[in-house]
Parts: structure tokens; C-alpha cells; sequence
């Protein structure tokens, strides 16, 4: 049962409110009500099924920003329970808005990197919402460096409104962290695996976004700017953040059919957050099935398939008298 | 020289640099009245406060390099309407307009050339087409620039301005800072030289791939650079900025510069390093 209910899920809401008055009701009067409540159960669950089925682009962006939505963290955890936190950047100091450090997945050793939100207010603001500084990405690079070194594969999850737009941000240069990251993660010679799990927010995701494979949980959203920042530039009024949404093509289906993702890991029926055990079953699955796959390719091989998939991005007009080469 | 004097002006003031079609017109950081073919002469230049005004691909081009060796690499190359991406106006009809106004393709020009007697790849964003915003076009023609720099064994000097990525491309746009990036770490494993010139104003997607990718990082006086625009930072953060924030003395106070050069000398400064990194 949700606690937090988006606008869209009201009408689960009241139903399962209606539920638990049964309930009270029969133990109250002691009146067998179970055959309604089964009932209200199955309308319940038909409810959720049509209205997960039908989800418009900005609802998902909802989704995926849902507060008891499985963070990065909750992943990590739950596959390696032995994972060991390493810290800073070693240049001016330990961002929480990204973790990393040494894990296993199904027993196979891996370097996890992943963003952090918090999930109350402190913690929110011990990691600044999810939204990196300069410091994050450079310890992200340095783990990614040790992971290199020790011929480890590389798990990122992503899950940022982006990164922090801020005066020490700039003044550290978030820009040419996050262009070093880019540029560096197509000269490590292991396999990366990244899944966007919930926001992908912009150039801030991307910082730890370079991988052989790009895997994106089925309500996440992948954008180059945020559905309001968006709204804000086109309609100046962040409330057409809706029509945003849908202009962007930023929901996993869109950008898998744009090819600019590998696969969709599919959610249960209401959302991650509504079942973690299976979110995190058909996220393991996932993430071992490709670092298998990636496994029977060589160095070189890696390298190449990492360069040429991002090379292949791009859609454009090229007259063909003109073409050299 | 008093070439970086210090402005009154808030950061969050819109300036506008480019040069007008007029006979004369007004230096927007000083208010001269300007001769229009003494700022031409002067490189775009303001002769009384040097500020400096943008310049088009051509202007850009023509101050930097021999004149006659400039061979035009990719320039068929042609943005399509990938999402049918409908705001306020459709790309398309904006890319049109763009087009008609500039008389290019798109916001960059990129080709072989010589400066001093440096073959060179070279790449120059023009702020006029769409603010040198970065979609599939710019992104791939950067990015055959500095692979085709890579094979010829070419240094890669680009000379950007740019809005960030272009929002109308959508994901496909972003994914050009990926592109270009990795095109850059073969460029740089072939011990290769990559100088990006930064000009009012290299800002976002650009900022935060090849823009800060190079060997050397040079930048024109009081460019605004940076990866958020100021009015962003202020409004997610409620801070007040500190004064000069985001522009090129800041920039270079900050770390991230190596120089700060005067147009006049830029072309000279980009030789001698030429010069100094070259094998002979």
C-alpha cells in the first residue's frame, strides 16, 4: 500500500480506502465481508493495470519521481550486501549525492556507482537532492579508474534531476568534470554496465551515463532538460511542464525506439515502487544477463563497441553527391 | 591595457554582440557610437573599451587563418526534425528561418586549413544560427572534424559559442556530448592538439563535452562561460552572485582557463602553441 499517492492514482487510493472501511466494518459488526473485499480487490488491481497501462509521458516523469521509489542505494544493498562504500574524490571532498565502491552481483564482483537523493529530509539534504557537484563526478572517474586497475566491471544507476546549478558548482567547474567523465569513460578497457532507474536528468546523468550497454527501468525518464525547464523556455510557465513531457520523447519507449537505449527493464503493475522484490529481481536479471554478454568480448572489442554505439547517435540529412570518403 | 576592465553591469543583463547592419552602431558596454567598418577593421572589437562583439563564422574564420586554404569539410550535412518537436513554433519552420538568415546548414563551419604554416582542423560556432545550440548536426560534423584531425594527424581548434544542446533534438542532442567526447579521447591518445577558443558565450552541453576537453583552454575577454546559465543558478539556489561570475577573468582566477587573449592576438597566440607542440 502506498502511502504517498500521485494525482493519477486517486482512484486506487479511494478504492483501497473503501477496502480497509470494509474491513474495519466486518470486524466491527463481525459480518463476513471477504467475497466483497475480494472483489473491491480485483477492481482494485484492474484499476492500477489501466491506469499503469495508459501512463502519459508526463505522468511517468511522476513516477519516476515518486518518493518511495527504489533509489540507486536500495539496489546496491539488496544485491550486495556486503558492498563496501568508498569515499572522495581525493581532489576537495566526498559528494553524498553519488556513491561507489566495491560489490557483488549474483557473487560476481563489480565497482558500483550510483546517484543519491535521500529519502528524508535530512539525508535529502546530506545529498543535496541527487544533484552532483564537481566533487561527485571526479570520485565517480577515480572509481571507475580503480575499477579499470583491478579489471572489474563497472554497474552505474542513475537517478538525478541533474547536475547542481550552483555557484560552487561553477566555481569548480562542473562542466569540465562531467566532459572529463564523458571523454574518460571511453578509454576504460572493462565492461560498464548504466541503468537509468529513475531521473535522467541531463548532462548530470550523463556524466555517469557511458556504458556498452544503457539500460532504463520502464517509468524512468532520460532528458536533455527537464520537462519544466523546458515548458519555461517554450510556454515561459513551468506548468506546460506536461506538454513538455510529451514533446521531449523522454520515457524509455521512446528512447529505445530512438535507439539511443539498449532495453527496457520492465516494473511491476503500479510502479517500482509499489514491489520492490520484483523490481529488484527483474533488475538483477537484467544487469547479469548483459555483463554476461559483455564478458565474451575482448578489450579492444569493448572499446569499439562502447565508441561506435554512441557514434552511431544522431539523426541528420546528408546529400549522397557530396559524400567523401 | 585596460582590456578587461571591470563592468557595473549585472551578469544577468542580456547583452546583445552581434554586429547590426548599419553604418553605426552603439557599443553595448560603453555606448561609443562605432563607425561600422572601424569595428569590422578592428576585428569586432570596440576601439574604446574592447569589448568584444560577436562574431559570424566568416568574420571568425577570416581572422583566424591564411586566407585561401580553407578547404570546407562536411558542409551538406543538414539538421532533420527527428520528433517533429512542436512548442511555440515547429523546429523545422525555426531551422528554415535559420538557414535563410545565415545563409548556412547549421551553427558550425568546419574544414582543413593553415595558420601560420600549421595545417589545422578547424571548427568555428556561429551564435547566430539557433545561439550555436548543439543537435545530431553539429555533433557529428564536430566529431568527423576531430576523427578526421585524428587520422590525418591534424591538431583540432574549434572556436565555440554555443547555447548548449538543442532541446528541439531532443535526447539525441545530448547524446552529441557523448559523441564528441569520445571522438576527442582518440584525438588526444594520438598525441594530437586540441584547443578549444571560448567566445561569448559557451555555456551548458558544449561547456560539458569538447568545450573543456582541450590540451590548452583559451578564452576571448569577458565571455560568459559556464555550465548553468546565471539566471538558473540564482533562481535554484536563491544566492546572489558573486560579481564577474561566469566570466572569463572569473573563469581563469578559477582554474579552468590558461589564457585569456585579445581577439588581435589570438591568432598569433594559437600559432605559437602550435609552434610549441608541434614535433619539429
Amino acid at each position: 500500500m502506498t502511502t504517498y499517492a500521485l494525482p493519477f492514482e486517486k482512484p486506487i487510493v479511494e478504492l483501497e480506502k473503501k477496502v480497509q472501511d470494509l474491513r474495519s466494518f466486518s470486524q466491527n459488526q463481525d459480518i463476513d465481508v471477504s467475497q466483497e473485499i475480494e472483489q473491491m480487490q480485483q477492481k482494485i488491481d484492474d484499476t492500477r493495470r489501466d491506469i499503469y497501462g495508459h501512463l502519459t509521458p508526463w505522468q511517468k516523469v511522476q513516477v519516476a519521481r515518486h518518493p518511495t521509489r527504489p533509489y540507486p542505494i536500495d539496489y546496491i544493498s539488496n544485491f550486495s550486501p556486503e558492498f563496501l562504500e568508498l569515499h572522495g574524490d581525493r581532489l576537495f571532498a566526498d559528494d553524498h549525492a553519488i556513491v561507489g565502491g566495491f560489490g557483488k552481483i549474483a557473487d560476481k564482483k563489480v565497482l558500483f556507482i550510483g546517484t543519491c537523493k535521500g529519502r528524508d529530509t535530512k539525508s535529502n539534504l546530506k545529498c543535496n537532492f541527487g544533484c552532483a557537484y564537481p566533487e561527485g563526478y571526479r570520485k565517480a572517474l577515480r572509481l571507475m579508474k580503480l575499477a579499470a586497475k583491478f579489471n572489474l566491471p563497472i554497474v552505474t544507476f542513475i537517478d538525478t534531476p541533474g547536475a547542481f546549478p550552483g555557484v560552487e558548482s561553477e566555481e569548480r567547474h562542473i562542466a569540465e568534470a562531467i566532459a572529463v567523465n564523458l571523454r574518460e569513460s571511453f578509454t576504460l578497457p572493462v565492461p560498464i554496465v548504466v541503468v537509468i532507474t529513475g531521473e535522467g536528468g541531463s548532462g548530470g546523468a550523463l556524466g555517469i551515463g557511458i556504458g556498452n550497454r544503457v539500460l532504463i527501468l520502464e517509468h524512468s525518464y532520460y532528458s536533455v532538460i527537464s520537462p519544466e525547464g523546458c515548458a519555461a523556455i517554450l510556454w515561459k510557465d513551468r506548468a506546460f511542464a506536461d506538454k513538455a513531457a510529451e514533446a521531449l520523447h523522454l520515457t524509455s519507449d521512446a528512447l529505445l525506439e530512438m535507439k539511443l537505449v539498449d532495453e527496457i527493464i520492465p516494473e511491476p503493475v503500479g510502479g517500482a515502487h509499489s514491489d520492490y522484490e520484483a523490481v529488484f529481481e527483474n533488475m538483477k536479471n537484467a544487469i547479469l544477463r548483459n555483463l554476461e554478454e559483455l564478458q565474451e568480448l575482448s578489450t579492444e572489442e569493448l572499446m569499439q563497441q562502447r565508441y561506435e554505439k554512441f557514434r552511431a547517435m544522431g539523426v541528420f540529412e546528408e546529400p549522397e553527391v557530396k559524400k567523401k570518403k | 591595457m585596460p582590456f578587461f576592465r571591470k563592468r557595473t553591469q549585472s551578469t544577468l543583463k542580456v547583452r546583445k554582440r552581434d554586429i547590426p547592419h548599419g553604418l553605426w552602431l552603439k557599443c553595448p558596454s560603453c555606448n561609443e557610437i562605432i563607425f561600422k567598418r572601424e569595428l569590422d577593421k578592428a576585428l569586432g572589437v570596440c576601439p574604446k573599451c574592447e569589448h568584444h562583439f560577436q562574431l559570424d563564422r566568416d568574420a571568425r574564420l577570416t581572422m583566424l587563418i591564411e586566407p585561401d586554404t580553407f578547404e570546407e569539410w562536411d558542409s551538406e550535412l543538414c539538421s532533420l526534425d527527428p520528433l517533429e518537436f512542436t512548442g511555440t513554433a515547429s523546429y523545422s519552420s525555426k531551422l528554415e528561418q535559420n538557414m535563410k538568415k545565415t545563409g548556412h546548414k547549421d551553427a558550425i563551419t568546419c574544414g582543413r586549413a593553415k595558420m601560420g604554416e600549421y595545417p589545422v582542423a578547424i571548427g568555428v560556432m556561429d551564435f547566430q544560427f539557433l545561439g550555436a545550440s548543439m543537435g545530431s548536426v553539429v555533433g557529428e560534423k564536430v566529431t568527423r572534424l576531430i576523427e578526421r584531425g585524428t587520422e590525418e594527424r591534424l591538431p583540432v581548434i574549434i572556436s565555440c559559442a554555443s547555447g548548449g544542446a538543442r532541446m528541439y533534438e531532443g535526447m539525441y542532442s545530448l547524446m552529441q556530448m557523448a559523441k564528441t567526447s569520445a571522438a576527442l579521447a582518440r584525438h588526444a591518445a594520438a598525441g594530437l592538439l586540441y584547443i578549444p577558443v571560448l567566445t561569448h558565450p559557451t555555456t551548458a552541453g558544449v561547456m560539458a563535452s569538447y568545450a573543456t576537453l582541450g590540451d590548452v583552454i583559451i578564452a576571448e575577454p569577458d565571455a560568459l562561460i559556464g555550465f548553468a546559465g546565471p539566471r538558473v543558478i540564482k533562481e535554484t539556489t536563491q544566492q546572489d552572485l558573486p560579481e564577474g561570475f561566469q566570466r572569463s577573468e572569473f573563469l581563469l582566477e578559477h582554474g579552468l582557463l590558461d589564457a585569456i587573449v585579445h581577439r588581435k592576438n589570438l591568432k598569433q597566440t594559437l600559432i605559437q602553441m602550435l609552434e610549441f607542440t608541434s614535433a619539429t
